[in-house]
């Protein structure tokens, strides 16, 4: 699979003139270009892969990957995002390959654990109530922000890849079917465990508000 | 009647709209009279909020890019 999203429709003329210019740079072989690209678009790729891999080898050698299938895609890039938008496509897409090429990981929990419990008769096993403040006003801490990508950080995998690509990325279920190889029902299926269990990581943090 | 596991099993078909009518009103009913489902569904719904609003956050703050991957990269254009 490309690393690299099809360019089609617009022209470069749509880009803002920086960014013009920065392509004009970059298609010149400027190497001042390059490296300024990498210094200024880097770190949020940064941020992105590493979400996806956990690991800070994996999540540098997939933005090292994703740079490098830029560069040769720069030819091909013609404007139908900003530059940024591309980029950070291509660090998922660079992640996402990763993950199918990287030796597999110690057994990690299934998740189930973490999925709401029921008594017979069907009633939930452990009544569940409000957080405080609806949680939003907690966001606003900086603790809480770091909590909350902590819990993410700490589903497994299966769940947390397609939390990240439905919730965060905002592809559609056929696009993360397609990328995953999965069904669409699958996606749908393993979205909704996955949001049961990043509620229930969050819960016991927000029950009393932080 | 439906039960709180049915609920929390259709639980996502039900915020993204896609329970047909008859099943969205069992669903409705439901909720009317259970205070642990509504308290559920709401912090399911405010955890998807919480992701999104937190890892924005990050990317709107992104780490430092660290200077070895950047000569790495570097390196890598120029032996290609």
């Amino acid at each position: 699979m490309s690393q690299v999203p099809p360019e089609a429709d617009l022209a470069t003329q749509d880009l803002p003139s920086d960014e013009r210019a920065m392509l004009e740079r970059l298609r010149a072989g400027d190497a001042a270009a390059f490296e300024q690209l990498v210094r200024d678009h880097g770190g949020r790729m940064l941020s992105v892969t590493r979400r996806f891999l956990g690991s800070e080898e994996d999540a540098q050698d997939a933005v090292q990957e994703a740079f490098l299938s830029a560069f040769k895609a720069l030819d091909r890039f013609e404007g139908q995002s900003r530059l940024g938008t591309w980029l950070h496509r291509i660090a998922v897409n660079a992640a996402l390959m990763k993950l199918r090429t990287r030796k597999s990981r110690p057994a990690e929990h299934s998740g189930d654990e973490l999925l709401p419990k029921f008594l017979d008769d069907g009633h939930q096993a452990t009544p569940a109530s409000e957080w405080r403040d609806g949680g939003l006003a907690a966001l606003e801490k900086a603790e809480t922000k770091e909590l909350v990508r902590r819990s993410i950080d700490a589903l497994p995998e299966s769940y947390r890849i397609v939390l990240l690509l439905r919730d965060i990325e905002e592809r559609d279920t056929d696009e993360t079917a397609k990328l995953l190889g999965m069904t669409s029902n699958a996606v749908k299926t393993r979205l909704h465990r996955a949001r049961q269990a990043l509620r229930a990581l969050l819960d016991p943090h927000l029950r009393g508000g932080l | 009647m439906l039960s709180c596991r049915e609920l929390v099993e259709f639980l996502m078909d039900y915020c993204d709209g896609e329970l047909p009518p008859e099943q969205r009103e069992y669903f409705e009913k439901h909720l009317a009279c259970c205070p642990p489902c509504v308290a559920y569904m709401k912090t399911y719904q405010q955890a998807i909020c919480l992701g999104k609003s937190a890892c924005k956050d990050e990317e709107q703050k992104p780490p430092k890019m660290p200077e070895e991957l950047v000569r790495a990269i570097m390196a890598a254009r120029q032996a290609k």
